[in-house]
């Protein structure tokens, strides 16, 4: 197994700069989330690493050795694609060990390890089966073997639940992280499901038009967004933000928002009077009489365990997370509070999060 | 009234529409069936049944015509063909019924020989070469892509035998005229236009992941496409070269025209084959007849994969 890194990595297909100094470094065993919108670059990135592209400019390194204009058959990793790319005319058998088959190893050695696959991925008794007869989800259990059954250095991963209806993907991501934990194998894994990177990351980048907006935990991606996109992007609903004009001394711990003082993180910054976002998650969001924010309640989504309310202010519609049992009326007036220490505050011009004692103690930046 | 009142599905036809589809099928096949028939019924007819007035459709068939097709014969007297031995074999026994001895094969075995060696050989040459450039067309970024692809396509847009006279001159010159190379090569260069226009849509669909997911397992480009992209587009493959195939092996022009002794092919042929006092349809009908043979194997042997789906479901889409 192996360490990746990736350094300023560039990727153009003539006008269109698709990647934009990429950098970042997945350890050895670790497992990145390559997360974006469609056309942010994210597979672009994957498939330079894999060999696939050629970068405009940067380096791409695997266990220390530059392999940046290698040939993707040289760099011994694992590619699973989104369609699967199983071989329509081979069987089972045949499609997990055609990489063994390209290696030119031996049909004894060949055949063990092809079996051994398929009982890591309880496929045992579907190898001599056509793989036109299977199921998406065994589909990409087959295609899954096809890649680790080369011990490779790692395995690069481009949205392969894609195609799985939602039942088979949640059975799916649970056996991809369960088989990630039993193989230690560093992973890249690209995928435009929020979900999906949330439940098996140790680290996810958000990626952006072309840019690498923030590489973090999940945690510190959902609690401790870095740029208005990343704040957007994660979470569903998606967070709350009230555009505001003020400024801000370094040390403050409210903000006036209106004619009312919000409590936020310890500002560590100073800023002159400019547009600024407040950031507020729907589950930090609380009914209060005395709330600093009043609205009118415009319905509610009930989701089974919660409820998702939304309320038209003078700032825009909010959403607020609320258990499920409590009763809402439409029209009502009400007022909202929020949880002062999860709180972001935003630079609208540019994007950035404003450094506040929020995101001291993040795992990563 | 009741039926128009009962269920019936939007998108399955109805029963009467069917009916109607099959008969229209069955018709069109008759009408492009009965020129087939007639020549082969022709072929087992007797010169006098073949011109015969009103046509016969019952009579006693005869192998003259095939015997008239392989060989060529000389009339003698009476007197001279019983100072011969027994008749040697079927067809000479015919020859003397009608004061004729066999005088020896006829140049249809050697014209048929040249018509498998052209049609096959350009086929496989348009096909492969076709396969190539599609294949490239189809996965590179190729300078000018569009252009390149009209102007080959922009071969086809006049018939071949406008060329017919240039071809010819600039043949005579290189050495060509009258060469089974010749007319390999021009069959070769009238049908790649077609093949990599057919096989670049075939390869289209080939989803890439399958030659990239080779390419990471260790092959190289070439061997991904041979071991991958080929066995996928055999149906495209079989389609194309059935239609590569027909196509030199009917054609006549440019047979006529560049042809004589050597090179010459089947089509030329047959329609020469003159027996006494006229043309021996028998034997034209039993030329053509055999003639028709190995298009139809070729397409009975291929139409597997005619009907076989592209990828048949492992890629989900």
């Amino acid at each position: 197994m192996a360490q990746i890194r990736v350094e300023a990595l560039n990727k153009s297909f003539g006008e269109f700069h698709a990647v934009k100094g990429a950098s970042f470094t997945v350890d050895d065993g670790q497992f990145l989330c390559l997360l974006g919108p469609s056309g942010c670059g994210k597979t672009t990135t994957l498939r330079m690493i894999a060999g696939l592209e050629l970068p405009t400019s940067g380096t791409i390194s695997v266990d220390g050795e530059d392999v940046t204009m290698n040939r993707a058959s040289a760099r011994d990793i694992a590619f699973v694609f989104q369609l699967f790319a199983l071989y329509p005319h081979m069987n089972v058998r045949r499609n997990i060990g055609f990489p063994l088959k390209c290696e030119g190893i031996g049909a004894a050695e060949c055949d063990r390890r092809v079996v051994e696959a398929a009982r890591i991925l309880r496929i045992s008794h579907l190898l001599d089966r056509s793989v036109s007869t299977l199921t998406g989800g065994d589909r990409q259990r087959v295609a899954l073997g096809r890649a680790i059954v080369r011990k490779p250095k790692c395995f690069l991963m481009d949205e392969p639940l894609g195609a799985l209806d939602t039942e088979m993907r949640e059975a799916m991501i649970q056996e991809l992280r369960a088989l990630h934990d039993r193989l230690g194998a560093t992973t890249v894994y690209v995928t435009h499901d929020q979900l999906e990177a949330m439940a098996m990351a140790d680290l996810i980048a958000v990626m952006n038009n072309g840019v690498v907006e923030q590489i973090a935990s999940p945690r510190d991606i959902y609690d401790r967004p870095v740029s208005l996109f990343v704040a957007d992007f994660i979470g569903s609903p998606a967070m709350n933000f009230l555009p505001f004009r003020g400024s801000l001394q370094a040390g403050a711990q409210a903000i006036r928002l209106g004619d009312r003082e919000v409590a936020i993180p310890t500002a560590r910054e100073a800023l002159v009077e400019s547009d600024l976002v407040l950031g507020v998650r729907p589950e930090h969001v609380r009914f209060s009489d005395s709330g600093v924010v009043r609205g009118e309640i415009y319905g509610s989504e009930y989701l089974g365990t919660t409820q998702i309310v939304t309320v038209t202010t003078s700032y825009g519609a909010l959403k607020a997370r609320s258990p499920a049992s409590m009763p809402f009326q439409i029209g009502v007036n009400v007022g909202l509070d929020f949880r002062p220490d999860t709180l972001s505050l935003f630079d609208q011009g540019s994007g950035r999060a404003i450094r506040t004692a929020l995101y001291e103690g993040g795992e990563h930046g | 009234m009741s039926a128009s009142n009962a269920a019936h599905s939007v998108v399955e036809p109805s029963t009467g529409t069917r009916r109607f589809a099959g008969l229209l099928v069955i018709l069109y096949a008759i009408i492009t069936m009965v020129p087939l028939i007639w020549i082969v019924l022709t072929s087992f007819k007797s010169p006098d049944d073949a011109i015969s007035y009103p046509p016969k459709v019952f009579f006693k068939p005869s192998l003259e015509g095939y015997c008239n097709v392989f060989t060529t014969r000389s009339r003698q007297t009476q007197e001279f063909i019983q100072t011969l031995g027994p008749p040697q074999g079927l067809c000479d026994n015919i020859a003397r019924s009608r004061n004729m001895v066999v005088a020896g094969p006829s140049n249809y075995v050697p014209r048929f020989i040249n018509s498998l060696i052209i049609a096959f050989g350009s086929t496989v040459l348009a096909v492969a070469l076709g396969t190539l450039s599609a294949y490239g067309f189809s996965r590179f970024r190729v300078p000018l892509k569009d252009d390149l692809l009209f102007f080959i396509l922009s071969t086809r847009m006049m018939p071949p035998i406008a060329v017919a006279i240039p071809i010819y001159l600039m043949y005579r010159t290189v050495g060509l005229s009258d060469t089974r190379l010749g007319m390999i090569l021009l069959y070769t260069s009238v049908n790649v236009s077609l093949a990599v226009w057919l096989l670049k849509g075939f390869i289209d669909e080939i989803p890439r992941e399958y030659e990239e997911a080779a390419m990471i397992d260790g092959y190289t480009r070439f061997q991904a496409f041979v071991k991958v992209v080929l066995p996928q587009a055999t149906t495209g493959i079989a389609a194309t070269a059935i239609f590569c195939l027909i196509f030199a092996w009917n054609e006549y022009a440019f047979a006529v025209l560049l042809t004589s002794g050597n090179a010459q092919t089947a089509p030329p042929f047959i329609p020469i084959i003159i027996g006494e006092g006229g043309q021996d349809w028998p034997a034209v009908a039993a030329g053509t007849t055999i003639f028709l043979v190995p298009i139809v194997v070729f397409t009975v042997l291929l139409r597997k994969h005619l009907l076989r789906g592209i990828t048949f479901g492992a890629v989900r889409k």
